[in-house]
């Protein structure tokens, strides 16, 4: 076993704080806890189906207080009664089969609990307990105290019990079975042999089929005559329409058949098609359990929150019933519910649920602080401003894109053939039947029916739904992860791409800084450190974290020039820090890096550069971007970093600086109304209007698990540089649609052509509309596959 | 020669059992998690021979 490496959550141990226990190493105090309690209740094989499979246990003191309340643990359980209630909880940790295992072992840790059952792909365990023995704040401490601290939001407590919908599985389970004993039952007829056996069961089989198809035609099918009537409703020409009339008039010819013993029909066929479509809307639905792309700012905020009352107690207060001029308390790593005034002495305000900027801002007594930061480091107190719908994160909400239905947005590529495709059909079946009705009344509606029969565009609705289907989950394995298949379509029409600067072109993690000149000693760095420490710059605040901390001086005199740097004395010596034109010193300023010089004592020392934290392969993307898209990049910062990015990126690009969130919505609109196609990537709360405004929101998450606004599309940040691909594979995929649509339209002239001249036999359906379906399969299967491999 | 009519009852019937069970099956939340169980059921056996040989372990360190 590597020892450098803690024995609990993988990660590497630091040499002092390294923590030995039973031969293993620990990381901390908090590994070694989680092993002593899985050990102590002989549960540690939880380490032998994985290596090093935990997470460092979090300090929750206090944080879960309000699951004392009734009320909030009644709207977080999925079932409650006398002596058993169930509770659902995501739980982001979950990763591994030794994960499985411990939380499907609760019982054994907790008293009261009667079992648990892990859903892996979505990340939850469904915990029974009986409330007599346990409570839910037990049982949530418990899973802290072992790493595994479920993740609870005011989503939870608003959105109630989920019902599944599986209608469509039971749909297609019924068109399964209907069109599996038809086919059997049908077979002998297939042969037309005239013989005394068949002749004598003809009738009993034909209703029984006929009885067999029934399901199938009302049930399974259902779906599309709703959606075909609704279409007509709305005076489109939807490809339901074809879809529904061709089931229908299949039916109704059928059994007119059988009634007056014409033939056996085309049930078979019928059925078969029904049961192919529904398949083809499955594979369509496939979707990322585990990712939620509906989140607002709800998936982000606490139920409940410290309330403290004028006498001094602490009480839980559920966020919705916070009123203006209460009194908060937000401890460390809570999020700020309210706008409000801070009233302890100091705080440090991560914003960078709002912001995308992982920087903390230091707040002094009596600033406003907004809702969405985090407090970090010690506990703090606030007053309440304004109520949580009225601060101003949320309020964004109330814009009307983010209530109106997005499915609606677009027209999808099938329905724009059908625009031709249904009257083109309609057209042929007309003037085929006033052709043969001047030769044979009985053959006209044959030859009529017969059209509609065959030309049911089965495989032409089957393309689409197959091909992005397949897509996106090819897209899937590289890391973007789409919120549907019809997302594709819009992704191939996008013609200008605006991009987030903090967060999304520019990476979170910590930025490296090298130090480049001579040497600092021992007592020029403790100068450096303590002339930093005045400083609230955010170049200052992060060389002062980078530097080894240091004894504490006081300058004599401490002088900070806003935007040029710090002129601090000591009384050892004089030292002055920052840009090149504030030292009077003149380096090759290459711009594309940011650097705080240093001088001490009239003497230039140095430099600290802080390398860029542009996402890897940034240049090269946007390079080969411009080539075929308008590219905006979109930032709520100030424009300090304008001169860098013109020098990285090409020059086509707009530059946008110093945007709100409601600015940025506005500026998606004002490019639409420019009949552009706009693709958004953005990440942080601050994007969630532009995500949701633009024709495409792409998110990019650091860590798809976690969190991201409201889109279409969550990217995994590794694979930022692979834009460019991602865009020209979905057009490839339209190129996949058009070339299959070319294919299924083949299959329809070949069948057409037996319709027409009022030849079309059972038989003849019944071998036309599965060959179709297996071709157009997989035609598209293989296409995206290979183009999978092409684009680049 | 009944018997046609026989079989054929029977087999639909067998089928229709199949539905029925399938539809339940989904209707239950069987197909809802198709990962979990498939690592789920490797766990029991290695439960067990976990347990003992961490009891033994345990018992042999107790006299030292």
């Amino acid at each position: 076993m590597d020892t450098s490496n803690c024995f609990h959550c993988g990660n590497e141990i630091i040499k002092k704080d390294e923590i030995a226990f039973d031969d293993k190493y620990f990381c901390c105090n908090g590994c070694k806890t989680v092993y002593e309690i899985f050990s102590l209740n002989d549960m540690s094989c939880y380490y032998d189906f994985q290596a090093s499979p935990g997470a460092t246990p979090l300090d929750i003191n206090g944080k879960y207080d309000f699951l004392g309340d009734d009320t909030i643990v009644a709207r977080l359980l999925d079932f409650q009664e006398e002596g058993t209630h169930i509770v659902s909880l995501y739980i982001p940790h979950i990763h591994c089969s030794s994960c499985i295992w411990i939380l499907e072992n609760l019982q054994r840790l907790q008293e009261g609990i009667g079992n648990s059952i892990v859903n892996f792909p979505e990340k939850k365990v469904r915990i029974t307990y009986n409330p007599e023995k346990t409570n839910l704040k037990q049982i949530f401490e418990l899973l802290c105290s072992i790493g595994y601290e479920p993740y609870i939001s005011l989503d939870n407590y608003e959105e109630g019990k989920k019902t599944v919908d599986r209608s469509l599985v039971y749909k297609i389970g019924v068109a399964f079975f209907c069109f599996g004993n038809i086919m059997l039952l049908s077979f002998p007829e297939y042969f037309e042999v005239n013989e005394f056996w068949i002749n004598q069961y003809r009738g009993f089989l034909r209703w029984l089929i006929f009885a067999l198809s029934l399901p199938s035609f009302l049930y399974s099918a259902s779906g599309y005559y709703v959606a075909a009537w609704r279409s007509i409703k709305a005076k489109m020409l939807n490809i339901e329409i074809p879809i529904a009339l061709g089931i229908i008039v299949m039916f109704v010819r059928s059994t007119v058949d059988i009634i007056f013993d014409y033939g056996q029909g085309f049930f078979d066929s019928m059925c078969g098609l029904i049961f192919f479509m529904l398949l083809g809307k499955l594979f369509q639905m496939k979707t990322y359990s585990f990712l939620s792309f509906e989140r607002d700012y709800k998936s982000y905020f606490p139920i409940a929150i410290t309330k403290i009352l004028p006498d001094g107690t602490e009480l839980p207060v559920q966020v919705y019933d916070i009123e203006k001029g209460d009194r908060l308390l937000i401890r460390n790593q809570e999020l700020i519910p309210v706008d409000g005034i801070l009233i302890s002495e100091k705080a440090s305000i991560d914003y960078s649920f709002v912001t995308g900027e992982a920087v903390a801002i230091e707040k002094k007594s009596g600033d406003k602080v907004f809702a969405g930061g985090k407090q970090i480091g010690k506990v703090i107190e606030i007053e309440v401003l304004f109520s949580v719908s009225q601060s101003y994160l949320t309020q964004l909400w109330s814009n009307d894109v983010f209530q109106k239905k997005v499915d609606i947005k677009h027209k999808t590529i099938t329905d724009k053939i059908s625009r031709y495709f249904t009257p083109a059909l309609l057209g042929l079946a007309l003037v085929s039947f006033l052709y043969w009705i001047f030769i044979s009344v009985d053959t006209a509606f044959n030859v009529f029916t017969a059209i509609l029969i065959v030309a049911c565009p089965c495989a032409l609705a089957l393309t689409a739904p197959f091909t992005q289907g397949n897509v996106l989950r090819i897209m899937g394995n590289r890391k973007l992860y789409l919120k549907n298949a019809m997302v594709i379509e819009q992704l191939a029409k996008v013609d200008t791409i605006v991009f987030d600067k903090t967060g999304t072109i520019t990476t979170n993690k910590k930025t490296s800084i090298t130090y480049e000149g001579a040497v600092l000693n021992d007592f020029e760095l403790q100068l450096l450190c303590n002339a930093l420490r005045g400083s609230n710059h955010p170049l200052s605040r992060r060389l002062y974290d980078f530097i080894p901390k240091q004894n504490r001086m006081d300058p004599t005199h401490f002088e900070e020039i806003l935007g040029k740097g710090i002129y601090a004395t000591f009384e050892e010596g004089t030292i002055k820090l920052g840009s090149s034109q504030f030292l009077a010193h003149m380096s090759e300023n290459t711009h594309k890096k940011t650097k705080v010089h240093v001088e001490i004592n009239g003497v230039y020392k140095g430099s600290y550069v802080f390398n860029n934290q542009y996402r890897v392969g940034l240049e090269q993307l946007f390079e080969r971007l411009a080539k075929s898209y308008n590219l905006v990049v979109l930032s709520g910062d100030n424009d300090g970093e304008r001169k860098i990015l013109e020098k990285m990126l090409p020059a086509s690009t707009t530059l946008v600086f110093h945007q709100t969130p409601e600015q940025k919505l506005t500026y998606i609109e004002q490019l639409q109304q420019q009949g552009k196609n706009v693709m958004m990537v953005g990440d942080g709360l601050n994007d969630s209007g532009a995500l949701a405004q633009s024709n495409i929101g792409i998110s990019i998450s650091e860590d798809v698990n976690v969190f991201s606004p409201a889109c279409d599309g969550i990217l995994d940040a590794s694979q930022f540089q692979k834009i460019g691909f991602f865009m020209q594979f979905s057009k490839n995929a339209m190129k996949i649609i058009y070339m299959s649509f070319t294919l299924s339209l083949l299959y329809n002239v070949v069948g057409l052509s037996y319709a027409v001249t009022g030849n079309l036999h059972p038989i003849v359906a019944a071998i036309i509309m599965p060959l179709s379906t297996i071709t157009i399969v997989s035609f598209v299967t293989i296409m995206s596959a290979i183009f999978s491999k092409v684009s680049k | 020669m009944s018997v046609i009519y026989l079989l054929i009852s029977i087999s639909i019937l067998v089928a229709i059992v199949f539905l029925y069970a399938f539809i339940r099956a989904v209707r239950s939340g069987q197909f809802d998690d198709d990962y979990t169980p498939s690592v789920r059921v490797l766990f029991d056996d290695e439960l067990k021979i976990k347990t003992t040989t961490n009891t033994n372990k345990k018992e042999e360190q107790k006299p030292i």
